[in-house]
């Protein structure tokens, strides 16, 4: 079990306890039915023709042999789908732009990466399909390749897109490069800031590309009928989003296009986008039978948009008495194949958590020859973290401050204000940093070869457009539909909200994740909105329901609707009728609709603000061999902020995969390429997540400062709890080897290499 | 598409019959944990499988002149769960332990590990340090070879076109004898050796080694059978200082490669590092044994 | 070729299929059998999420094939619960929350057992070292390593 630290008690029946998932008996059976379980008449597979260049212009394609191959029954190319405009639509921070989209869906004039789709193929079986991607023919040109950002950046590196002018720099370049954009934030007075500093620590630090790691590979079932209707069954982290995107990217209307949420194993932003969507819905388009399409999981890494790699350096000025008085950072990010790394993400991040009058962050997006990148759980601030609070680390060791303490001096406050403008509003950080100083294991001694490390971490979260129904079944139980798919157990969460809104139990409220056709909008299952925002949707939906359930008894009673409270899950008489009747119970209501003006449902939409931001401190303990440079992790402790822990075993199972996830970002995931812009780790052999036997038990500490703009006080949970792991790793090795480690992963070659250097 | 044609053949000589009449196009299946992934990912294309799971003398476990005979398509879990074998060499199982997960040791077989030859194979260096003879039987009939003479390369093997790998005999073990085997990974399981060593020694009576075989995996084109670091440890008392000769004699001994697992400077530091930890588990267990 | 006819009991029942020689036994689950509650992670052995018990032995499906289940008995996550009633290890899966997506749970689960199987009092490493051929992204695999004592715990009890 965490610990919770809650400063005030509510009077709450389901809301902080721990039922068990409706959506859990079909899990642990086997019957739940992800992407790859779908199946229907007259089916066809598909499969995905990709490049095994790294650049490559595309000079011709010829697919008659393919087509000619008995039981293949359709191939496509591009050629199958519309151009797009070049444009970026949308918020700066999640551009997007379906001139690239198209081409990352399948490649046009080049192809950008190793695994890039060219072609495909639908055929009666998978051994066809298999054979008839090896019988199309394309004529490449092969072009030189670069990858790493740095080299990427340089005049003379190999240009992806011969007319990309970097944006964000006035007056404009004249000459193109592989840098899409420079983002500059900045408050303050760098200068005098630093001039007033006593001490001024600077490191530069890189970190390799690493993959969201989810365990079930890109899968759909796609039907396009002959009368332009189509639907989809998909696992991804928004069927809306994917119904939206893969409908522009076929150039048809939203409204033929079904798509359905299948479950989904794992997503942590990497299912955010469509890959194989566009892909078996033309190819079915072009048959006229549903085509399913299960990518292996090496596509899976040579295709799907990971995390970018980067280069960065931060410069910080701090005074004797502790106090930071100015900040600088520059990101490098990797946006593969086309722009759009989460550069922006991890300038705004960066210096979020503290209170520094003079900062600035400078962010480059530079395309490179390796997948689109695609965001990761906090996309782009446990980069910049990492090299952040790698920094702070030193400062504080500079100063002679003890780590917390020195963050507690600087954190940020309601009224501090951020590098892009608008200020704190939200307590909690304190809180966090706090309650990690106080738990035992910040005073448990080390010994021989072991090390502590701290750190901090700041995310956006999320808000945004949900919508919830609500239904009053006959008989007095309750269905709560929305449009959130549900990674990880937000459907449980929803009907808790939903059961102690109504006042009911818990089991008489059955969730449901609705397809696109039975509910209104919902934006993706990420940015730890879920919760949240469609959390506020429910009870606003369940608040309706409550409002016709008194107008019922009103009826029932004949009195007006002012004297009927709702309380308990039953409407009482209250003001000028209090005592006259019996309670009516939601039961008793549902039983008397039919005279009572019909079915009781309610749908709610909402755009939700009141968005708190994510916050967590956490602490890792390692013990390095001093020989080979193995690191085995003791122990992790993450403290973070969630406002309100709806279900508590949800919330700590996210604290404790974002750490995971970050200890194996920290120690031995990444991307190994070839000198011909290969990958050479494309399987879980040789990238290397964590298995059972390397992971500690991980302690969470829930703090719980309500978030005052959600009815049940909630803060977005998700990925908060990764932004500071990175560095607490790292700060961690660093002190247990007494040597700054400025490169990720920390394999053991480079630890030892570090070792071997000089202190 | 070509077509795959899979036999299950119950006897050893209708195994050689089938592999002799496929004329080199066809793959002996064991378990399938190298060959199916193989196969897939379309490096080698059989035109037949020959199962050899159902061949009884591929699949025992006996005891044989103090020693044992054990096939060499014998599952590792079912090698790890033979007591008596283990408690005698438990180097070996050191090293078959660590062949990929539980579920991979189902399957994987050491017949399949040493043919499949990997240079970083993590049952061949104490296998090799164990002294073990491979039992090989092809179209000319049976011979018998030394296993550190079976690999030549990474992917090759000494093996004529037609013969099959069919038993491993360990001899008899004398007393004040221990093995051991050590590898480094990144990770704590589920890598492929970044270095392997395995060690064998044999104490006299008083304490003194008197035989040693080192064998080092991951760090060559094959496993290396090293004598110049066995010659450290024999008529010593394995003490630090002959310990310290002896790593310095692994590191020398490796001609390795930089690959995504390792670069070459870490493997040789890593392989004295390993080679000194193995012998002293390898002590231990010898000390313990009368 | 015609394909192999191949005749096998899959939890406790006797089935017969169709498959090609290249067929995994995890593509026959899936594809000729409709049992889809055994997951393809990475078809090379390295996720476990295609665990299956085969004559009682632990492995992947992905690295069997189809014809090799001739006369075999194979159990996989749809025959865990007896009918209705859930194994202790389901049970306590659902209890601790021990599953987030829920993708890798069938192979944990059919590992698990296989473990308690052999080992009715694991250690905490025991369990963690059994399971390091299982990857789960989801849980750190806290709650995982939690709901397995807890289960071997339920079925020591008399």
């Amino acid at each position: 079990m965490s610990t919770r630290l809650k400063p005030e008690e509510k009077k709450l029946k389901v809301v902080g306890t721990r039922p068990l998932r409706p959506d859990g008996v079909p899990k642990v059976t086997g019957i739940a039915r992800y992407g790859a379980d779908y199946s229907a008449p007259g089916m066809l597979w598909g499969r995905i023709l990709r490049s095994p260049h790294a650049h490559a212009r595309i000079r011709s394609i010829d697919t008659s042999k393919a087509q000619a191959l008995p039981g293949v029954k359709a191939v496509m190319t591009s050629a199958d789908l519309p151009e797009q405009k070049f444009e970026y639509v949308g918020p700066e921070r999640v551009a997007v732009n379906f001139w690239h989209m198209t081409r990352n869906i399948m490649a046009r004039e080049k192809v950008f990466y190793e695994g890039h789709a060219v072609a495909a193929v639908a055929a009666i079986s998978k051994s066809t399909a298999e054979e008839a991607l090896r019988l199309i023919e394309v004529d490449y040109e092969v072009l030189p390749h670069v990858i790493d950002v740095e080299e990427a950046m340089r005049p003379d590196a190999p240009l992806l897109f011969e007319d990309m002018i970097t944006r964000g720099i006035d007056p404009a370049p004249d000459r193109p490069s592989n840098i899409s954009k420079r983002l500059e934030f900045k408050i303050g007075d760098l200068d005098a800031g630093f001039a007033a500093a006593d001490e001024i620590v600077e490191a530069s630090l890189k970190t390799a590309p690493v993959h969201q790691g989810y365990l079930e590979p890109q899968a759909c079932l796609a039907r396009f009928d002959p009368d332009g209707q189509a639907e989809v069954w998909a696992s991804s982290q928004g069927h809306f989003v994917i119904r939206a995107l893969t409908a522009k990217l076929l150039g048809m209307e939203m409204g033929n296009l079904r798509v359905h949420p299948a479950e989904i194993g794992g997503g942590f932003g990497g299912k955010n986008v469509p890959y194989v969507e566009p892909v078996a819905l033309a190819l079915s388009r072009k048959t006229g039978h549903p085509v399913k399409i299960v990518m292996s999981r090496e596509e899976v890494f040579k295709a799907c948009g990971p995390a970018p790699g980067s280069s960065m350096t931060v410069r910080i000025g701090v005074r004797k008495d502790g106090k930071i008085v100015a900040a600088d950072g520059v990101f490098k990010f990797q946006a593969g194949a086309f722009p759009g790394s989460p550069v922006m993400n991890a300038c705004m991040c960066a210096f979020a958590p503290y209170d520094i009058p003079n900062v600035r962050s400078v962010g480059y997006d530079v395309v490179c020859n390796r997948p689109k990148t695609a965001a990761y759980r906090a996309p782009g601030s446990p980069v910049s973290a990492y090299a952040v609070e790698s920094v702070v680390d030193m400062a504080a060791a500079r100063i002679g401050m003890d780590p917390l303490q020195f963050r507690l001096q600087n954190i940020a406050r309601p009224g501090t204000p951020t590098v892009w403008g608008p200020k704190h509003t939200h307590e909690g950080f304190t809180e966090t940093i706090q309650a990690l100083m106080k738990h035992p294991g910040y005073r448990a001694p080390l010994g021989r070869n072991q090390g502590r490390g701290v750190a901090s971490g700041y995310w956006f979260n999320n808000g945004g457009e949900s919508s919830a129904a609500v239904h009053v079944n006959e008989d007095g139980t309750v269905v709560v539909a929305t449009g959130s798919a549900d990674l990880s157990g937000t459907r449980a969460s929803l009907a808790m909200m939903a059961a102690e809104t109504l006042g009911i139990d818990y089991d008489k409220v059955r969730p449901i994740v609705a397809d696109t056709a039975s509910i209104g909008y919902g934006h993706l299952a990420a940015g730890s909105r879920t919760t949240f925002a469609t959390g506020i949707a429910v009870v606003e939906a369940c608040k309706k329901v409550i409002d016709n359930l008194r107008a019922r008894a009103a009826m029932i009673w004949d009195v007006s609707a002012e004297d009927v409270i709702w309380e308990d899950g039953c409407a009482r008489p209250a003001g000028g009728s209090k005592g006259r009747f019996e309670p009516l119970s939601l039961k008793a209501i549902a039983a008397k609709r039919g005279v009572t003006g019909g079915p009781i449902v309610a749908e709610v939409s909402v755009n939700a603000g009141g968005v708190a931001p994510g916050f967590a401190t956490e602490l890792c303990d390692v013990e390095v061999d001093p020989e080979t440079g193995q690191v085995k992790v003791l122990r992790f402790v993450a403290a973070q902020d969630v406002g309100r822990a709806i279900h508590p075993s949800y919330v700590e199972g996210q604290i404790q995969g974002g750490a995971a996830q970050g200890i194996g970002w920290a120690l031995n995931e990444e991307y190994i390429y070839d000198e011909a812009g290969r990958l050479t780790n494309a399987g879980f052999l040789d990238y290397r997540v964590p298995v059972a036997s390397d992971l500690p038990r991980i302690e969470t500490v829930l703090v719980e400062v309500p978030n005052p703009n959600h009815p049940f006080g909630v803060k977005g949970v998700g990925e908060a709890n990764i932004v500071p792991s990175l560095a607490a790793v790292s700060n961690a090795v660093s002190h247990a080897i007494g040597r700054r480690m400025t490169e990720l992963p920390m394999s053991p070659p480079k630890i030892l290499k570090a070792l071997s250097s000089e202190r | 598409m070509s077509e795959m044609r899979y036999e299950a053949p119950t006897t050893l000589a209708a195994a050689v019959a089938l592999l002799a009449g496929a004329n080199g196009r066809a793959s002996v299946l064991a378990g399938g944990t190298d060959l199916l992934i193989r196969m897939r990912a379309g490096s080698v294309e059989p035109g037949l499988l020959i199962d050899i799971k159902g061949i009884p003398e591929m699949t025992s476990i006996v005891a044989e002149n103090g020693g044992y005979r054990f096939g060499a398509a014998v599952p590792c879990m079912e090698l790890l769960e033979h007591e008596a074998f283990a408690k005698a060499w438990p180097g070996v199982i050191d090293g078959v332990k660590l062949i990929g997960s539980i579920q991979v040791k189902g399957r994987a077989t050491v017949g399949g590990n040493l043919c499949n030859a990997s240079p970083a194979a993590d049952s061949v260096p104490p296998l090799i340090a164990a002294g073990a003879v491979a039992g090989i039987v092809g179209p000319d009939g049976r011979r018998e070879s030394p296993v550190e003479n079976i690999v030549t390369g990474p992917g090759k093997t000494a093996l004529a076109r037609g013969e099959i790998v069919t038993s491993f005999l360990l001899p008899r073990r004398p007393p004040h004898a221990g093995d051991a085997y050590l590898r480094f990974t990144p990770r704590t399981e589920m890598d492929i050796a970044v270095v392997g060593v395995g060690v064998n020694l044999t104490l006299d009576d008083s304490g003194v080694c008197r035989q040693a075989r080192v064998c080092l995996g991951a760090v060559a084109e094959r496993a290396l059978l090293v004598p110049e670091a066995a010659a450290a440890l024999i008529g010593t008392r394995v003490d630090a200082a002959a310990l310290k000769r002896l790593a310095a004699a692994a590191s020398a001994a490796c001609r390795p490669i930089d690959d995504k697992r390792g670069t070459k400077e870490f493997r040789i530091k890593v392989a004295g590092v390993m080679a000194r930890r193995a012998a002293e588990m390898a002590l231990a267990r010898a000390r313990r044994k009368n | 070729m015609a394909k192999h006819h191949v005749t096998a009991t899959v939890n406790g029942d006797v089935v017969e299929f169709l498959c090609e020689t290249r067929q995994s036994l995890l593509d026959v689950l899936r594809d000729e059998l409709n049992l889809t509650g055994t997951k393809e992670g990475c078809g090379t052995g390295d996720c476990g999420a295609c665990s299956v018990t085969i004559d009682g032995r632990l492995m992947c499906s992905c690295l069997v094939l189809g014809v090799e289940a001739e006369g075999k008995a194979i159990q996989t996550i749809e025959g865990m619960a007896a009918g209705k009633d859930l194994h202790p290890l389901q049970r306590q899966f659902l209890e601790h929350a021990a599953l987030q997506c829920g993708i890798c749970t069938p192979g944990i689960l059919i590992a698990a057992r296989s473990l308690l199987e052999r080992n009715p009092d694991p250690t905490e490493d025991e369990v963690r070292y059994w399971l390091a051929g299982n990857l789960c992204r989801c849980t750190g695999y806290h709650k995982i390593v939690d709901a397995v004592l807890d289960a071997a715990r339920e079925m020591r009890r008399p």
